[in-house]
């Protein structure tokens, strides 16, 4: 039998990716389709490697209504040029919403492919004291209908054996329904009546948490909680683990000094290598803890009510609720953020939302930010010693980032993205307990992501930068060897443009290398001073140097420019491709730039100002 | 249909409310999703509505509305949840109970 491609497919929230990950389990390929950057998830099925199993973006029909419902729309088609059309579709179907899932059911049975319908989460209708009667379903379509628990791994043997089963027999006999959505509507649920044995009583769960969740004065209060308990938990929880990466970066400087003698290949191993990389290496707990809230929220549904509490506050500078999860995402980090971007119908909408994605501050600066928050705000607790004070800096830095992002997106949505106001609409599921397979898959993936990151692009930095940061070799007896180097007199010629926000050479040295990605201008730092700087300073770390060589209006002004940091190549990449052109990544990129610039310029004076008086 | 003709119907039957204007804890069943008369708002809004899982007959409840001037409203239709502004939600006519 040659390979086959099945789709699985279904409206959002029907449990379709579940299903996806159950009948592939950890054998998947993720991708991009060339020209759109709809992830493209495929992997063999399960005990069965000659079919080849694609996981479309959810939808509600075949009009599509944004981007990435648009890419499912064409591969069903056929229409969607770097995609076979798929020999047959697994279309999942909500058992506890079937009238409104079974509409799409009907639309997609007329594109004349073999179908086998998953009727999926049959525990919670269970539980809901629905009942489906499956055979009566299956005969009113026409289609194979199997009962699953994708999360159980429930029915899967029999929806595989039914699968196989389609692609031989074909498509189900062309039966007309209608031609409007109306139509299909009807017919829907005059099917899902006529199968439904007992009708249920609603997910009493759900009501009961929206009261709370949705309500006029908790909701708010409780969706800032968690906002500010996520950033508490990222300064707070991840304390001890970097202790025991940074011990062990120690341990192995410690273990090279005593085995090696000093020269070029120590230094190298020592200050370029783990000097630098290590200082970002040290942020992996800080990224997997902020990540872990944010996939817990997606995957409870919470995600929705936020959007649903945020609508008016985006609507008042010209965006929607929607356009709330992919800046939320972009806290993890703005890629993801930027591509989420697609589930925005609106083209306007969709853009002023990637233009602001970077000023969510993203987990790549939380290096930086840490460091300096470290180095230069102490350690105590204020209102009543419930908060710590650098939690509370953080806090304010994030703010600052989403004020300015409110700020921007009303001036984009007036300017250059000017449009008709659009609108909100958006299912609200039922939540369901976080999965830990799935928390723990994501953050896997981040971590291997980020490992490789760290072992790859920001190791070459550091190793380019550690060579022209020690070339050419300063005179014997030098106060400062590095500004003999090739960095420093860079750094030197930069000094002139950031002089006057307050930078010294060296940090005007390691912006450039930041560019590559943000997290590298604090490995940057660590390698010009650990070449720099004497064996003490070394082992205090990168935070110490900055505490004894900068100024505090100098400190503050390198945080605000972070809040808006120009940002890394991967972000102007991704932006580049999604939306198709070199315009708004420059456009981005001069815009940040611009801001981050002022920024700097108005926080170190007013802070010079201030602390002179 | 003209101003008049809209008018005398809406006499006719009291109870018809667009979905839009219902206040928090009221509830209902969908008499019609219609976009005639409404400015601005395309057929293709009332597509957009059936996907979403409006449909004649439906039984739907305003269940939450947004603290930040009552805009967009969470409407429970048939056994779903949907969150869309009162503007689009007018679209949406409702048989009171």
């Amino acid at each position: 039998m040659t390979l086959s491609l099945v789709a699985v497919v279904g409206n959002p929230n029907c449990g379709k990716s579940a299903l996806f990950n159950a009948l592939t389990g950890l054998r998947q390929k993720v991708a991009n389709y060339p020209g759109a950057t709809v992830e493209r998830r495929t992997g063999p099925m399960l005990g069965n490697a000659d079919i080849e199993l694609v996981d479309l973006p959810g939808t509600y029909s075949l009009t599509p209504r944004s981007p990435d419902e648009a890419v499912t729309c064409d591969i069903l088609k056929g229409t969607f040029e770097s995609e076979k059309r798929p020999d047959a579709v697994i279309c999942v179907v909500d058992a506890t919403n079937l009238a409104q899932h079974l509409r799409f059911v009907i639309e997609l049975r007329a594109l004349g492919l073999p179908m086998v319908i998953a009727l999926n989460m049959t525990d919670l209708a269970a539980r809901e004291q629905i009942s489906i009667d499956a055979m009566a379903l299956s005969n009113k379509l026409g289609v194979p209908v199997v009962e699953t628990v994708a999360v159980r791994k429930k029915g899967l043997e029999d929806l595989q054996a039914k699968a196989l089963e389609a692609l031989k027999a074909g498509a189900p006999i062309d039966t007309f329904f209608g031609t409007s959505v109306r139509d299909f509507q009807r017919a829907a649920r005059k099917i899902a009546a006529d199968a439904t044995l007992s009708e249920g009583i609603g997910h009493k769960t759900t009501r009961l948490l929206d009261k709370v969740l949705l309500n006029p004065v908790a909701g708010p209060i409780v969706l800032f909680g968690i906002l500010f308990l996520m950033f508490q938990a990222v300064f707070a929880w991840a304390e001890a683990p970097m202790g025991w990466i940074e011990d062990g970066i120690a341990f192995s400087q410690a273990l090279l000094a005593n085995s090696m003698s000093e020269g070029w290949l120590f230094s190298f191993l020592s200050d370029g290598i783990l000097g630098g990389v290590g200082a970002v290496v040290v942020f992996l707990p800080q990224i997997l803890i902020l990540f872990a809230f944010v996939l817990i929220l997606e995957s409870t549904g919470y995600m929705a009510r936020a959007a649903f509490l945020m609508d008016r506050l985006m609507a008042s500078v010209g965006l929607n609720g929607r356009a709330f999860i992919p800046l939320l995402s972009s806290f993890a980090c703005a890629i993801p953020g930027i591509m989420a971007a697609r589930t925005i119908a609106d083209p306007k909408d969709r853009l002023t939302t990637i233009l602001i994605a970077p000023l969510m501050t993203c987990s790549a600066r939380l290096p930086v930010y840490t460091v300096l928050i470290g180095a230069v705000i102490p350690d105590t607790n204020v209102m009543g010693g419930a908060v710590g004070l650098q939690g509370l800096v953080m806090f304010c830095l994030y703010l600052a980032g989403i004020v300015s992002a409110l700020v921007v997106a009303a001036v984009l949505k007036r300017t250059v993205a000017k449009g008709e106001a659009h609108t909100f609409m958006l299912e609200l599921p039922k939540y369901q307990t976080p999965r830990l397979a799935y928390v723990l898959t994501g953050l896997y993936e981040r971590a291997r992501l980020f490992l490789r990151r760290a072992g790859t692009v920001i190791m070459a930095v550091t190793i380019v930068l550690w060579f022209f940061a020690s070339y050419p070799v300063a005179p014997e007896g030098a106060a400062n060897p590095v500004s003999y180097s090739l960095v420093g007199i860079i750094g030197g010629w930069l000094e002139v443009i950031f002089s006057p926000i307050g930078f010294n050479w060296e940090i005007s040295a390691a912006l450039v290398p930041g560019m590559a990605a943000r997290e590298v201008a604090i490995a940057a730092l660590g390698t010009v001073y650990s070449i720099g700087g004497s064996e003490e300073m070394i082992e205090a770390g990168v935070g110490a140097m900055i505490a004894a060589n900068w100024s505090l209006p100098t400190a503050f002004s390198f945080l605000a420019w972070f809040v808006y940091a120009p940002q890394c190549l991967s972000t102007i990449a991704v932006t580049r491709r999604e939306t198709n052109g070199w315009k708004w990544p420059l456009f981005m990129l001069g815009y940040l730039f611009g801001l981050a610039y002022l920024a700097s310029f108005l926080t170190f004076n007013i802070a010079t100002i201030i602390l002179a008086s | 249909m003209n101003h008049e003709d809209k008018q005398s119907l809406e006499k006719a039957h009291h109870t018809v409310a667009a979905l839009g204007e219902m206040k928090v804890g009221t509830s209902g069943r969908v008499s019609g999703i219609d976009v005639t008369g409404i400015d601005g708002v395309s057929a293709e809004m009332a597509d957009r509505l059936r996907e979403m899982g409006f449909a004649e007959n439906l039984e739907v409840e305003v269940l939450h509305q947004s603290p930040f001037g009552r805009d967009p409203i969470a409407v429970r239709v048939g056994s779903m949840t949907v969150a869309l502004r009162r503007r689009e939600a007018n679209i949406i006519k409702v048989q009171l109970v």
